[in-house]
């Protein structure tokens, strides 16, 4: 499988601050991959690697094979779906999905045609003579995508694309960006701090934190597998059970995770877990209810169907879990 | 539950204060009519009638015999305002201020672009500092240290003397039109003077729309493959022409006007300003001076109308 942006010891530093510190990465040709982190960890900053806004301090980037150091933006075959979309707002949108055919000197026909293609592709036909002032906040981001792609570009930056989106235009956003990064078969980067939308949408994901990856892997080991406090703690919530804990389980590791869904608020059955505590407080999700109980000073979160009655505050009760739920962590 | 107000509503404000800023704000049209009041009467009364007034004048005409004002419609001393020697005056004028406005904008963009891009913290400061500096000290001040600095004694000469480079200097002053026997002299020092003098209002503007421009547009335009020209052809600069446009109204209206830097500085020939100085004052036409005036009106109108038609406000 070809590399498409190969990453080796890459460290971008402004001053003092570490944006991105020694990050490596290996991103598959016709992947879609997602950095996930919260804001200020460097998965922007990496993404700007990528599209050449900004140039590494130290290490290499390779894109396609190619060295990227000390090459301008526009003579990269990237192309990027900024976060708050960067319209030009004086074009018309069939110009502005044409912006790149033009800089590069397409015919003028061509460049119509191949600009209204893409906007049907983004479902937006006749949307053409349009500014983007008159376009609401998802149009603009199917506009966005469609000036992107119309350049055919070998790898799409995508930075933060459905922040500013509402959860139900998110949800079928999603979907189309899915269907989309199928059909075409373009190398995908997506930054996001959702790690909700990383979940369901890469097929690989890097959690960032303070410039570095905390961890490279697909969805279902990032979230069932952390190898970190922070990672198990940012991607969907893990409890971190503390030392004392685990020994109390019989585990060797210093640190171990457990997910909420994965812990029942009943006795043990055969060959399962269980620790004893209290109700500690409890908040109602729509499916589940999120009940946090305190097993000796430590809180942990259950995540309990709606339908299960929960019993009031203080009262005492066993929480139980299967062995194999239980992951050892590298740190805390 | 300790301390519970007696009322929600709190009771109505005493004193004339009080009753005032309860009526505003029932009625906030009425607090508009009363700020707006007074400045638009200014503006529609003093500043649009004399502007009428002035209007009225130049289709009067003077009696050449008496040198009284005939108060009777007539387009004579239109006529008298293209004779080839006025007409000279309005085409010198012209031909000035677009230089001027053209080459304060070369200036101004890279100094707008620098300070509404790179300036942060105290460059900012020092950049609105010397941008404004200029504009606290009086205008004849600068136009005489400026008669200074071009005179043929002055520092400029010297200053090409020392680079060896004075031939340079005497063969642009030997040039037609723009030489003359120094630059004090020369169109050439009235050009510079205008420039400098104009430069703020041209900066201002340019720096106020390069400001609103997100720079992320200008990354898009790279992401895109638009080269730094591109960019600046395509997004940039349509994007910064209101600026540009609005600068150039002050440079090109203020130059249009102008009866003192010419005077001083350059060589005897007229400019408008000038011109309507004279006629109101020792030659005591009023309507030929009421007519010189229309000219950059008519001219301003022209280039807003033609400015607009080409979409330099398309982006505000």
């Amino acid at each position: 499988m070809t590399t498409a942006v190969l990453f080796d010891n890459v460290s971008r530093y402004f001053g003092a601050v570490h944006a991105v510190d020694r990050v490596n990465l290996d991103i598959a040709e016709g992947e879609f991959f997602a950095m996930l982190g919260p804001s200020g960890s460097g998965k922007t900053t990496c993404l700007r690697l990528m599209a050449g806004f900004e140039q590494p301090t130290g290490g290499h980037i390779e894109i396609f094979g190619e060295t990227a150091e000390g090459v301008p933006p526009y003579r990269r075959s990237v192309n990027t779906v900024f976060q708050d979309y960067a319209l030009f707002p004086h074009l018309s949108i069939l110009d502005n999905v044409a912006y790149g055919l033009m800089v590069k000197g397409g015919a003028r026909e061509e460049r119509r045609k191949a600009a209204e293609d893409a906007l049907a592709m983004v479902k937006l036909p006749g949307y053409g003579t349009r500014r983007p002032g008159q376009l609401s906040g998802g149009q603009r981001q199917r506009v966005a995508l469609a000036r992107a792609l119309v350049n055919k570009p070998k790898v799409l930056l995508l930075d933060e694309p459905l922040g500013a989106l509402d959860l139900k235009l998110r949800e079928q956003m999603q979907e189309e960006l899915k269907s989309l990064q199928k059909s075409l078969g373009i190398t995908f980067v997506f930054v996001t701090h959702d790690q909700g939308e990383a979940l369901s949408m890469a097929d690989r994901i890097a959690v960032f934190n303070e410039g570095r990856i905390q961890q490279l892997g697909r969805p279902e080991e990032v979230y069932n597998q952390p190898k970190t406090r922070f990672v198990a703690d940012f991607v969907g919530s893990s409890n971190v059970l503390s030392t004392k804990l685990c020994q109390r389980l019989g585990l060797k590791a210093a640190f171990a995770s457990l997910r909420p869904e994965a812990i029942a608020l009943a006795a043990p059955s055969n060959g399962a877990l269980s620790l004893a505590g209290t109700i500690a407080g409890q908040s109602f999700l729509g499916a589940t209810n999120r009940v946090f109980v305190d097993v000796d000073g430590a809180r942990i979160a259950v995540a309990s169907p709606a339908a299960h009655a929960v019993p009031p505050i203080g009262s005492p009760v066993t929480i139980s879990f299967a062995a194999r739920d239980l992951h050892p962590m590298e740190d805390a | 539950m300790t301390v519970v107000a007696e009322s929600i509503i709190l009771p109505e404000r005493r004193g004339t204060a009080g009753r005032l800023s309860d009526f505003f704000w029932r009625h906030p049209h009425v607090l508009l009519a009363v700020l707006l009041g007074p400045p638009l009467l200014w503006l529609g009364v003093v500043y649009l009638g004399s502007l009428f007034a002035l209007l009225l004048q130049s289709f009067f005409s003077i009696d050449d015999f008496s040198g009284l004002i005939n108060y009777e419609f007539t387009l004579a001393t239109y006529r008298q305002l293209l004779s080839e020697a006025n007409l000279d005056i309005i085409i010198r004028t012209i031909s000035m201020a677009a230089a001027v406005t053209l080459v304060s904008a070369l200036i101004a963009f890279p100094i707008a672009y620098y300070a509404a891009r790179y300036a942060r913290g105290k460059w900012k400061v020092l950049f609105y500092l010397g941008v404004m500096l200029p504009l606290w000290s009086s205008y004849l001040v600068k136009i005489y240290a400026w008669k200074l600095i071009l005179a043929k004694e002055g520092i400029l000469t010297w200053f090409f003397e020392r680079l060896n480079l004075l031939w340079l200097l005497d063969a642009w002053l030997s040039l037609p039109v723009v030489g003359g026997n120094s630059l004090s002299v020369s169109y050439t020092g009235t050009f510079i003077v205008f420039v400098y003098v104009w430069m703020p209002f041209m900066i201002l503007p340019i720096q106020a729309a390069l400001e609103r421009v997100p720079s992320n547009l200008i990354e898009a335009s790279s992401d895109l493959g638009g080269t730094p020209a591109q960019t600046f052809r395509y997004v940039l600069f349509p994007l910064a022409l209101p600026g540009i446009v609005a600068g150039s109204i002050f440079t090109f209206s203020l130059t249009l006007g102008d009866y003192i830097i010419p005077q001083i500085i350059g060589s005897s020939r007229l400019f408008i300003g000038q011109a309507v100085y004279a006629q109101q004052g020792t030659a005591g036409n009023i309507p030929l001076a009421a007519a010189f005036t229309v000219v950059p009106i008519v001219i301003m109108g022209l280039y807003l109308w033609m400015a607009k038609r080409m979409g330099a406000f398309d982006a505000l």
